[in-house]
């Protein structure tokens, strides 16, 4: 990154905060890129000709005397098709021993798509996982997260979604992850021999936290250069963006910033919907899908990280395990896919959107019931079928360990519908109980 | 002279400009960056220094950058063309724009400039006219807009010269008029508007006296909005908001639709433009699109033209208004312009009010929604704007403050429950915490007398006591357990339960269930009504459950098929034997 022509070099620092520095510097712009005693800094706020930086990696042991060299441009990432099976840090640059990646330099953050231009998404990413696939089915172009609490499998699910979905690109985020974690990652796409289509960039625990703020942008930008120049379907996979979020105001309060609710910047959804609204189908058939991790504390999803989220996302996969299974399970009431609408009943049999909203139905008719087992009451006959139904469903449907197809899916359904209810109970269309209710 | 100035410091979008003459507050400048002009808004001055927030980004951006101020306000163009477009925030024109991306400082004329329009002059020489006076006409579609005297014209003025019937382009004259000092001034059939003013060339502005159909059930039966009324929707995420809002857009019987997508997701404003080009208005038969514009700033997009885009879209009803139409404003959301306006305030480093929003957060929404509202129009015919948006309250908590100040300004609400969603009783609309003030108005309750039927508000404030009382039997059954009551309990929550499977949820991704029109409405609320007066006897109260069950099984179907179709009959005999059968 060092050694290029005109650069700007000043050696007197005015302040020195927690994360930022100040000087006296003339021509620099807003967002500029530099380093301050060779550590990545990047320009945030100009008052006549005094700069102020955030550096990334801290300050600490930093001197007013420090050595700062503006770049003269905005932090960038070289794209090209070498990109392909390389692993990256926060700043683009290689951490699997390869070389520099040549290519074009791309500013990272780059302008938003114009929303006539792109197409409505209508591709079906099938994941096997009925909890998924037949209640909240994933669309090309989407933007979802998996809320989780942090001891859910999520890293895991999302792994398995990534090498079962059939796309051109993997693209992963990796923010705060734990070493362990990279290393589960490395190993998962290695051992699936798809490591040449996959792309990382990576910041773990053992980083600075405000380093992670590059981490999305830079895996967004790799992301358009395939999905925009070479119409490629191109996925890409951020965990966890919690972390990101506390990263956010981690700067913001250095800054002097008031903060909103749950000491979040006020600007967090506009933050987070610059990430998510990157997700898009393209009119030349490329695409970009963002699963995305959130994780919760307690199952809150009232906090200011997985709700602004929600608002911005096209649904939320919320992973919980069910007490009365033991089974890690897709909840299908707090989970939802915006998008499988386009697909359900169109790309996949007539009755799914039917079987889908009757089984949810039921399932609530089971919590229910279960509330009234734990009041102590009786349970009437309908009570006892619906916590039958609730196991069979959450064992052979919900569960993430389940693999199967969207036909094999709703077949399943209809057989536990069958064998736990009268036709009547179920409230199905008639012309669609004809064709799939058995008679006996 | 145009003012201009030196940009001396950026944080993010807000920038501050040392100026070298006059300028006004909410002024426009341009400022330039290497050939760039970024637009900006002045939003505070002190002394020598503009503040102003651009609506575009900043990177790259220098000190020593030179701004020139525009000497007016951010001003919406108004002229026909504007129905079917689709606008950003600033009114550039998304279609005409090149490349994928939208590039900074990319801006396109809202107006088609060269395109033809087919003119018939309504006023004539020697007329005396006034602001907002209609002068001639043009087809835009299949709706006489409007060709008229500019708002911002003050004095009342003489037709000098009107144009012959004939084909015209927006930028050539169609009439002249003069003055009382007799200076003339040429018309054209465009003119601009201030975003941010009202437009108020009309007569009057009565109390609204007609509701305004939606084909959402639990709306148009149980908490009907006027024409020219304000609703809102607030809802936590998932509970359906934006579904419900299109469900209106599609169906609601209005002459011009107006969709601002204010912060919201892209793709939403995708299903649009995809779908509506395609889907047929059943009241007129023609596409939906033609009478709908979208004014679309979708969360990606410049944080301070979402303040800006809400704005636009008022001045575009209005001005429709002004024609003598019937323009409904639908804006999801106004959180994310409240959210903006918190960015705003916080980078100024302003005093912050609760969650840290702006202290005048609450009398900019209460002056927004005034805007809306029928007017009586100086030619006497009059014309309305009913306008509907939407909340997301963080945390899905109703005690927030752009909930509560919106809760001042609007009279109706619709609230959605989270415990509705998650049961997938939709529309999620929670039917005792909503309410429409307009069920109060007397002029409204006599327009549902004559519209829909001489005890009609009175049947549905039966429907909503019903399911009061059956919500209420409801949390009894749960404390006492099923045997624990009277059957008289059980009897009480399915008839509430009749109402909500019949009346109040509605499949919005059925093609005959989503949208009913208000004979149809009429004729099941009656029933659903009629079989709720019955008191059926029964021993138990399983019993109690598998009949109402069976009942709603019945009326689902109906609500599936064709209005008084072979099948709707079937369904309706086979009711009847029902509850026949029934003791």
């Amino acid at each position: 990154m060092a050694g290029r022509a005109f650069q700007k070099i000043y050696t007197q620092l005015e302040a020195i905060t927690k994360a930022t520095i100040s000087i006296k510097a003339k021509g620099i712009a807003n967002e500029e890129l530099a380093t301050v005693a060779g550590r990545l800094a990047q320009v945030v706020k100009i008052k006549g000709d005094m700069i102020t930086l955030q550096v990334f990696s801290g300050t600490e042991g930093i001197a007013t005397n420090a050595e700062v060299v503006f770049f003269g441009e905005p932090p960038a990432l070289n794209v090209s098709e070498d990109l392909s099976g390389r692993f990256f840090n926060a700043y683009g640059q290689p951490i699997d021993n390869g070389p520099e990646v040549e290519g074009e330099r791309r500013y990272i953050g780059g302008p938003s798509v114009n929303p006539f231009r792109r197409k409505q998404p209508s591709e079906l990413i099938p994941t096997g996982i009925a909890g998924i696939d037949l209640n909240n089915t994933l669309v090309s172009g989407q933007k979802i997260p998996f809320f989780a609490d942090p001891d859910q499998p999520y890293n895991q699910v999302m792994a398995m979604v990534a090498l079962r979905a059939d796309v051109d690109k993997i693209i992963l985020g990796g923010m705060g992850l734990s070493n362990d974690d990279y290393l589960f990652f490395k190993q998962t796409f290695e051992n699936a021999g798809k490591l040449s289509k996959i792309i990382s960039f990576v910041n773990t625990t053992e980083q600075p936290p405000v380093e992670r703020l590059l981490i999305p942008d830079m895996a967004l930008t790799a992301a358009e250069y395939f999905a925009v120049d070479k119409n490629e379907k191109v996925l890409v996979l951020l965990t966890d963006m919690t972390l990101y979020a506390d990263a956010l105001s981690i700067v913001s309060n250095r800054m002097d910033q008031i903060p909103s609710k749950d000491s979040m910047p006020g600007s967090l959804y506009s933050d987070l919907a610059k990430i998510y609204e990157k997700a898009v189908q393209l009119p030349d058939g490329g695409s970009i899908t963002i699963i995305a991790v959130t994780t919760l504390s307690g199952g809150d999803i009232t906090h200011a990280i997985p709700d602004n989220t929600g608002y911005i996302t096209e649904g939320q996969l919320f992973l919980r395990t069910d007490s009365d299974t033991g089974k890690v399970i897709v909840d299908p009431f707090r989970s939802l896919s915006r998008l499988k609408q386009l697909v359900i009943g169109i790309k996949t049999r007539e009755d799914h959107n039917y079987v889908m909203n009757a089984a949810v139905r039921l399932y609530a008719d089971a919590a229910n019931a279960k509330t009234k087992l734990e009041n102590g009451f009786d349970l009437s006959d309908y009570d006892m079928r619906c916590l039958e139904f609730a196991k069979a469903y959450s064992t052979k449907l919900l569960a993430i360990d389940v693999n199967i197809n969207t036909t094999e899916m709703l077949d399943t359904a209809w057989e536990l519908f069958q064998k736990y209810y009268t036709p009547t109970e179920l409230g199905i269309k008639e012309s669609i109980m004809n064709k799939y209710w058995k008679k006996a | 002279m145009k003012t201009t100035g030196k940009v001396t410091g950026i944080i993010s979008n807000l920038v501050t400009i040392e100026v070298d003459g006059p300028v006004a507050q909410n002024e426009i400048c341009y400022i330039s960056l290497s050939g760039t002009k970024l637009i900006a808004e002045v939003i505070k001055v002190t002394g020598k220094e503009a503040f102003v927030q651009v609506y575009e980004s900043t990177r790259g951006l220098k000190t020593g950058d030179i701004a020139e101020f525009e000497g007016h306000m951010l001003e919406v163009t108004l002229g026909p063309g504007i129905l079917s477009s689709n606008y950003d925030g600033l009114q550039n024109n998304l279609e005409t724009m090149d490349g994928v991306f939208l590039r900074r400082g990319d801006y396109t004329l809202p107006l088609d400039l060269e395109k033809k329009w087919e003119f018939e002059p309504i006023a004539k020489v020697g007329d005396e006219v006034m602001a907002a006076d209609w002068l001639g006409e043009v087809k835009e579609g299949w709706l006489p807009h409007k060709i008229m005297v500019p708002f911002s014209l003050k004095s009342s003025y003489i037709v000098k010269s009107i144009a012959a019937a004939g084909e015209y382009n927006v930028t050539e004259k169609i009439a002249t008029i003069t003055d009382e000092n007799g200076v003339d001034m040429d018309i054209t059939m465009m003119q601009k508007w201030p975003a941010k003013v009202a437009i108020t060339s009309y007569h009057d502005k009565p109390r609204p006296f007609k509701i305004m159909e939606t084909g959402v059930r639990c709306i148009d039966t149980f908490n009907p909005i006027a024409e020219g009324g304000t609703g809102f929707i607030p809802g936590p995420f998932g509970c359906g908001k934006t579904v419900l809002q299109h469900a209106i857009s599609k169906q609601a019987e209005a002459d011009v639709i107006i969709i601002a997508a204010c912060g919201e997701r892209a793709n939403e404003v995708v299903e649009i433009f995809t779908e509506f080009p395609e889907l047929i208005d059943a009241r007129t038969g023609r596409k939906l699109m033609e009478r709908t514009t979208i004014i679309c700033n979708t969360s990606n997009m410049p944080v301070a033209a979402r303040e800006a885009s809400v704005y636009t879209a008022m001045t575009i009803g209005e001005y429709y208004r002004a024609m003598g139409l019937k323009v409904l404003l639908l804006a999801d959301s106004t959180s994310r312009w409240a959210q903006a306006l918190r960015e705003m305030s916080n980078r100024m480093e302003e005093l912050p009010g609760a969650d840290a929003f702006p202290m005048d957060l609450p009398a900019i929404i209460s002056n927004f929604y005034a805007r809306a509202g029928l007017v009586n129009l100086n030619n006497g015919n009059t014309g309305s704007v009913t306008f509907i948006g939407t909340v997301s309250p963080a945390g899905g908590n109703l005690k927030e403050p752009v909930t509560e100040s919106t809760k001042k300004a609007a009279r109706c609400f619709y609230a959605l429950s989270q415990s509705r969603a998650d049961r997938k009783r939709y529309p999620a609309v929670d039917p005792i915490d909503s309410y429409s003030k307009y069920l109060e108005y007397p002029e409204i309750v006599e327009d549902l007398k004559k519209r829909v039927s001489a005890d009609w508000v009175e049947k549905v404030l039966k429907g909503k006591t019903i399911v009061l009382r059956g919500k209420e039997a409801y949390e009894q059954i749960n404390i006492l357990g099923d045997d624990g009551v009277p059957i008289e309990y059980h009897r009480k929550f399915w008839k509430s339960e009749l109402i909500d499977f019949i009346i109040l949820q509605q499949d919005a991704y059925d093609k005959v269930d989503s949208s009913t029109p208000m004979v149809r409405q009429e004729f099941m609320y009656s029933l659903v009504i009629d079989v709720c007066e019955k008191d059926f006897e029964f021993d138990n109260f399983e019993e109690c459950a598998t009949f109402y069950k069976g009942l709603i099984n019945i009326m689902r179907q109906m609500n599936y098929s064709e209005f008084k179709g072979e099948n709707f009959n079937k369904y309706l005999e086979q009711l009847n034997k029902e509850i026949n059968n029934g003791r």
